[in-house]
């Protein structure tokens, strides 16, 4: 409904948590906020927080004028308790009745116009996902004014109560005093004065919301009577396909087979179109190559920024892939069934049937993903899905396992069907998969349980997923791909040429001079060996063998530490930074990173480079390592310490260079 | 009896909830007293189970439905409506 009346395009879905911030837009002088969804006034996690602390101004530090509330027609009891709440108050409501499509399957009518006389506030149907209605809703909101009527019925038993809290809080709305002081005795500074109160009248906070929240229950019925009409009963769509979906057996299978389908689709479908783009490119930086003279900018073009570029717009397929299947997920509601069959699993390992929406997010990105773990109420499973989030196989790393198995796998086929480096790219997200689970179990060790811990979860009803909504995800998701990994990777690719091309003293023209000797002409393997060395005497050379004594144990030689070091900016950087190495200085023969990779051989022990050893112990670095910058910051912002986010790096990025130097020694 | 010990299928009628912590929570959900339950799904591992009330399908964990009082709809399930 946001989008509708901003003309946004925010991201929505079938999930309880899916909005975890409120969002806002200004239309001339008037700002929209949209909040997370929230069952009452009183919050029970960090997104419903979020909602109650803006509705009360603490948030953004003024009180909203006018409050929408979107209510569910085909639930409305459920929906009317925040609106009571809210109207008590005392702000500007209007009740949008939204989803009475979806009420008239159930054979549920609502009279609108007798819902408003007995609210005393307007009622506006809607049809946020048709944008119908919103132009009357504008009209309304525009003239609004405060409610006509109050519904919150003082207890006798709690006027003293009140009437001594008054003096501590005292907004002029004795209900929004209530609500408040609920608020600041739930926090951990709690206001001492507040808690005395409650102490002195010996109440719990939880009881007296529970108290109103049964009152108000009793006055929704009394008001539902008049307004809502049933005709008969008829079985819900969704409840013949829950049977199926949280099946014991049919349950588990549809859920991993729906993954398996998803690792397979992303490396079938995004095939061809990811050789057309490299083969664009590689021919594109060929042309500027031979038709313009060779300069230091048309080096630096064909080299620095286009190998750069198309290391970034050749996982646009995947990406897409990826996040379209994981959108249509989302959207038709099957998310919250995988929280329900999967929460016992996860309970062993001290997360929650929660962890799991996260945690499959954590699968396209982990900064969004650590955001939606705030609809998690208990405090301890939330901090262990965050910790071990980074874990699931990213978007980010996708790019790098594909570079990395394309040199090892042969592109083969398992049983005629499935595709054997697509599989083996299963292996990995399940190594990240399994990794997390065993981090999480270590932690539900270490860290003890508060008191409170409980999953309750709607299940929502199932819904056709809309085109316009999984394309609008897919294209902003690309959109932040390329513009942030892509400035990055540019960024990254111009300073590695750079740093390639040019290096310190003569030592570069020494090597020049060396292979201008009349005995090296026209040898093509003296010309490979003088990139080499080359590339060697640079700064970027300089740099990578610096750092090389600490890498070489996991197998890893200097052109790799400099690509391990880029990649702290992000992970998809490795693969343009390998782009970047290969190609300087590479004047002919533009061939893919792939088989540059492949031909290149170990000075050392004179076997291929990249050897089986070496390629798994690099994946499984970048399996666990913590090389996001974004994450870091996220995970410190939710938390609010830095304690965790130095912990998380010390942990995984630990764990992933005693994993590379086991398998290194083991295999090689 | 408890809501925990109400099998796939079955019907009851919530009497009142045993937990404080969790009252607020369950109660603004729907799950109030008086209020109709059904039990509608049972997670692969026995746990958690999910309950259609209020027009709607919650889920729970076992230990969750054990504080859940209900008295038995002592009418047939055909005259169950939601």
């Amino acid at each position: 409904m946001f989008n509708a009346i901003t003309g946004l395009n925010q991201k929505v879905s079938n999930f309880p948590g899916t909005t975890v911030d409120y969002k806002w837009a200004d239309i001339g002088n008037t700002r929209i906020i949209d909040l997370p969804g929230t069952y009452s006034i009183y919050p029970k996690s960090g997104d419903e927080h979020v909602t109650v602390s803006t509705i009360l101004g603490q948030k953004t530090g003024f009180e909203p004028d006018k409050i929408i509330v979107v209510a569910d027609a085909s639930n409305l009891k459920r929906s009317l308790l925040l609106c009571l709440q809210v109207i008590d108050l005392g702000l500007p409501t209007v009740l949008a009745l939204n989803m009475l499509d979806v009420a008239a399957q159930k054979h549920i009518q609502v009279n609108a116009v007798e819902l408003s006389n007995l609210l005393g506030i307007p009622v506006v149907e809607i049809n946020a996902r048709k944008k119908q209605g919103i132009d009357i809703l504008e009209q309304t909101v525009s003239d609004l004014k405060v409610p006509t009527k109050v519904f919150y019925q003082i207890n006798p038993a709690i006027i003293e109560f009140l009437e001594e809290l008054k003096i501590v809080i005292n907004t002029g709305n004795i209900y929004k005093d209530l609500v408040m002081a609920h608020q600041v005795s739930n926090a951990s500074h709690a206001k001492q004065n507040i808690a005395r109160v409650f102490s002195k009248y010996e109440f719990e906070t939880g009881k007296l919301q529970a108290r109103e929240t049964v009152e108000r229950f009793k006055q929704i019925d009394e008001i539902l009577i008049e307004c809502i009409s049933k005709t008969a009963h008829v079985a819900d769509r969704s409840n013949f396909a829950d049977k199926v979906i949280t099946h014991k057996v049919w349950g588990l299978l549809i859920f991993f087979g729906l993954l398996f389908v998803m690792f397979q689709s992303i490396f079938w479908l995004a095939r061809w179109p990811m050789e057309l783009i490299e083969l664009g490119f590689d021919n594109l930086s060929s042309y500027i190559l031979h038709q313009f003279p060779n300069t230091m900018w048309s080096d630096l073009v064909a080299n620095g920024v286009l190998a750069g570029v198309s290391g970034v717009l050749v996982f646009v397929p995947q990406i897409m892939i990826l996040f379209s299947l994981l959108t249509l997920l989302e959207d038709s509601g099957y998310m919250a069934r995988v929280s329900f069959i999967m929460d016992r699993l996860m309970r062993s390992f001290g997360l929650n049937g929660k962890s799991v929406v996260p945690l499959i997010g954590g699968m396209a990105c982990a900064v969004p993903s650590i955001m939606a773990t705030r609809n998690i109420e208990n405090v301890r499973d939330r901090l262990i899905t965050i910790m071990v989030i980074p874990l699931m196989s990213c978007s980010a790393r996708l790019p790098v396992y594909v570079l990395l198995i394309g040199l090892i796998v042969p592109d083969t086929q398992v049983w005629g069907v499935f595709s054997m480096q697509g599989l083996v790219m299963l292996g990995m997200y399940l190594v990240g998969f399994v990794a997390a689970l065993l981090v999480a179990l270590v932690f539900k060790i270490i860290l003890k349980q508060n008191n409170k811990n409980y999953f309750i979860l709607e299940m929502p009803a199932y819904k056709w997923p809309t085109i316009n909504n999984v394309s609008l995800v897919v294209w902003s998701r690309v959109k932040v791909f390329v513009k942030e990994a892509g400035l990055i990777i540019l960024c990254v690719s111009v300073i590695l040429w750079f740093l390639g091309s040019y290096g310190p003293g003569d030592k570069l023209e020494q090597v020049e001079k060396k292979y201008s000797q009349s005995i090296y002409k026209d040898s093509t393997s003296a010309q490979a060996q003088m990139q080499a060395e080359k590339l060697e005497a640079s700064y970027a050379g300089h740099f990578g063998k610096w750092i090389e004594p600490a890498i070489r144990p996991l197998g890893f030689d200097w052109k790799i530490g400099i690509a391990l070091l880029s990649s702290f900016a992000a992970r998809e950087v490795f693969v343009g930074t390998m782009s970047a190495i290969y190609s300087i200085g590479d004047g002919e023969g533009h061939q893919s990173l792939k088989h540059k990779m492949q031909a290149e051989v170990d000075t050392l022990t004179g076997k291929p480079r990249y050897s089986m050893a070496t390629v798994w112990s690099l994946m499984f670095f970048y399996a666990f390592a913590l090389q996001c910058t974004s994450t870091i910051a996220v995970v410190y912002r939710e938390t609010k310490s830095w304690r965790w986010p130095v912990l998380q790096i010390i942990i995984l990025t630990g764990m992933a260079y005693l994993t590379s130097l086991a398998i290194y020694q083991l295999f090689s | 009896m408890y809501l925990s010990e109400l099998k796939k299928g079955e019907t009851a009628v919530i009497e009142a909830i045993e937990a404080d912590d969790l009252l607020a929570k369950l109660f603004e959900m729907g799950c109030v007293p008086g209020e109709k339950v059904k039990m509608v799904l049972i997670a692969p591992f026995g746990d958690p189970v999910a309950i259609q009330v209020a027009g709607y399908t919650l889920a729970m964990r076992m230990q969750e439905a054990a504080k859940v009082r209900i008295r038995k709809d002592s009418f047939s399930a055909q005259n169950f409506k939601l």
